[in-house]
């Protein structure tokens, strides 16, 4: 028996861990308990379909399409430090090359799904050569630029985009089984938040995504240790833009028709919400953000129906608040938890960390 | 390693800012393996000589010979690939990462991981960052920063800050370190601590050091040779007793004719 099992305190996190290599410090979850929550977790993710209402797991794979987005953005805003109003376009670039190259060409989804990342990435990296010269609020107007110059291209090319009428895409399958049901979109969008997730940690604990985070933080000292700003800028616009081409995959082939209202830049400010409510520069905060955001306005939606027996007109002043709601809650984060709700994820742990011995 | 690595030769260098001239002509040696200070009043050009050695700025004329290269044209990071490294006056580290990320950067140059394997994380890519977080903690050993390696570099005391930015420039393993005050602001323990730093990496790793004192006694302790700018020329040059004594130098301190520099 290892001496730091007999040391071990059941309840707090670190007690009689001793770590012995460079590998164990730099684990993802280096301590036992937290590799137990880890796998607390994936539990619940797994048999929540099965118990659920489908209503609730449609929910759920609304909010997994969108941690995929939000992941992305925050890749490029959060860690690089650009600031992007052109996600919701790039998304939607994503969804189109997909519902071209299945619909028209009749590519099977699981190669369309990575040409589609691919196309956005190429898209996006293009719309993000202005960084080279431009920053903060300027960079911002040009993103701007390329949301309204795609979202003029998806109403205008009707051969490919279908203009305002939009494109008609088919569920996925694999072999003769169709992801027809929520619970089957559920797993499949499981794996793949799932995979996403992993790999934005990862590159973010590793050579590249330390580089955007020094861009971020200083880009004078970045530049002479070595790491060349555009370069780095243009792959986090691109990587940025891989995940909503993914995004805008999924989500296509989720709903099965997509048109260019829903691409548009409230679809991007809708993103920019989700990453600054979960956490900018956190991996873990953009899937908060995404579930946040998404089931705000199903709870107004909730809330709304509960009061009608009181107030019978109280839906109409519900609807017309939940604009107000969204923007109130940023300047509420933005005031008392500029951290966002990653932060009070990570306060809530750093307390278990040393309970109940905290001094 | 060999003689000429640490090189750097500073020729006729010439910077405007619109009208105002920060360096008319300045020319300056560095020989391998040594220590040169840069001293000079408030605004004679030191630090824009430092930004032109390492890249940010890019003068009008001159040229800047770095071992055998010419580097004049050359964008900054293609000189932090070369060997030189820096520290600026105003602390300017990654605030929002670890003592531990921010020195990791220091070693970008070395490491290889692009995004895919850095995303996938595979075995590679992880062998790297252990093999690169070994020469990390050797310097954090060197430094004695054990203690705050995880801490957030925002959150540290300013002497300390200074001590990572100064571990970040060395782990690039620089030929050529430039040092842009790295003793403003400190208590006389803290500028022993920073003194014996810059000495220790000049012997035992034999990087050549161009650093910008203010403090004279520091300056005159630690430096092999000494160059003075005064409104953007070079004055003297040499050794420190002899700068010392340079009735030149003296007026540009001090203004006067008659009057003795005092270093105590």
């Amino acid at each position: 028996m290892p001496a730091g099992l007999k040391l071990r305190n059941p309840f707090a996190m670190e007690c009689g861990v001793y770590k012995t290599t460079y590998e164990q410090d730099m684990a993802l979850h280096p301590t036992p308990l937290s590799r137990l929550r880890l796998a607390a977790m994936l539990a619940v993710f797994v048999l929540f379909p099965l118990m659920a209402d489908p209503y609730y797991v449609s929910v759920a794979n609304l909010i997994a399409i969108a941690a995929i987005g939000a992941i992305g953005l925050n890749l490029l805003t959060g860690f690089t430090g650009q600031i992007s109003i052109g996600h919701g376009a790039f998304i939607g670039v994503g969804a189109y090359t997909s519902g071209y190259l299945t619909s028209q060409l009749g590519v099977p989804f699981w190669v369309a799904l990575p040409l589609a990342g691919i196309a956005a990435a190429v898209v996006g990296a293009l719309f993000g050569l202005p960084s080279l010269r431009l920053k903060g609020l300027y960079l911002a107007m040009a993103t701007l630029a390329a949301q309204v110059i795609i979202e003029f291209t998806m109403y205008h090319w009707t051969a490919v985009t279908g203009g305002s009428r939009g494109l008609l895409l088919t569920s996925p399958s694999l072999g003769g089984f169709v992801f027809n049901s929520e619970i089957r979109y559920y797993y499949l969008f499981l794996a793949l938040t799932a995979a996403a997730f992993i790999f934005a940690q990862n590159l973010t604990r590793t050579r590249v995504g330390r580089a955007f985070m020094a861009i971020r933080d200083r880009d004078l000292a970045a530049e002479v240790t070595g790491i060349e700003l555009f370069h780095y800028k243009i792959m986090a616009f691109a990587v940025s833009s891989f995940y909503a081409g993914v995004a805008g995959t999924l989500w296509g082939h989720y709903l099965t028709v997509i048109s260019p209202e829903h691409f548009t830049i409230s679809t991007s400010v809708e993103y920019l919400a989700m990453i600054i409510i979960g956490g900018l520069g956190n991996v873990t905060g953009s899937i908060f953000g995404a579930a946040f955001m998404t089931l705000i306005p199903i709870l107004l939606r909730g809330l709304s129906k509960a009061m009608t027996g009181v107030f019978p007109n109280i839906e109409t002043v519900i609807n017309a608040l939940r604009e107000f709601t969204f923007g109130a809650t940023i300047i509420i984060f933005l005031i008392f938890e500029p951290e966002g709700l990653a932060k009070m994820w990570k306060n809530i742990k750093d307390y278990f960390r040393l309970w109940p011995f905290s001094y | 390693m060999t003689p000429p690595a640490g090189q750097l030769v500073v020729e006729k260098l010439i910077l405007h800012f619109g009208g105002l001239t920060a360096l008319s002509g300045v020319n300056l040696e560095a020989r391998p393996g040594e220590i040169l200070a840069v001293i000079g009043p408030n605004g004679a050009g030191k630090t824009s000589l430092l930004n032109c050695i390492s890249g940010l700025y890019h003068p009008n004329s001159g040229t800047i010979t770095f071992g055998q290269k010419d580097i004049t044209k050359m964008p900054a990071p293609t000189r932090a690939r070369l060997g030189i490294a820096r520290t600026f006056q105003n602390i300017e580290l990654f605030r929002h990462m670890t003592v531990l990320e921010n020195l990791m950067l220091g070693r970008h140059i070395h490491l290889k991981t692009g995004v895919l394997a850095g995303g996938l994380y595979w075995r590679w890519a992880q062998s790297e960052e252990v093999q690169h977080r070994r020469v990390v903690e050797e310097i954090i050993d060197f430094l004695e920063i054990e203690r705050i390696r995880k801490k957030t570099v925002g959150t540290l005391a300013y002497g300390l800050q200074k001590r990572v930015e100064l571990g970040r420039a060395l782990a690039l393993e620089p030929k050529l370190l430039l040092l842009d005050e790295p003793m403003a602001g400190m208590n006389t323990e803290e500028k022993e601590d920073m003194a014996r730093f810059i000495l220790d990496i000049n012997e035992e790793r034999g990087v050549t050091v161009i650093l910008i004192e203010h403090d004279m006694g520091v300056v005159m302790d630690i430096s092999d040779r000494v160059a003075v700018l005064d409104f953007g020329r070079k004055i003297a040059e040499g050794k420190p007793e002899e700068v010392k004594e340079n009735p030149e130098v003296i007026k540009a301190y001090l203004g006067g004719k008659d009057l003795q520099l005092t270093v105590v």
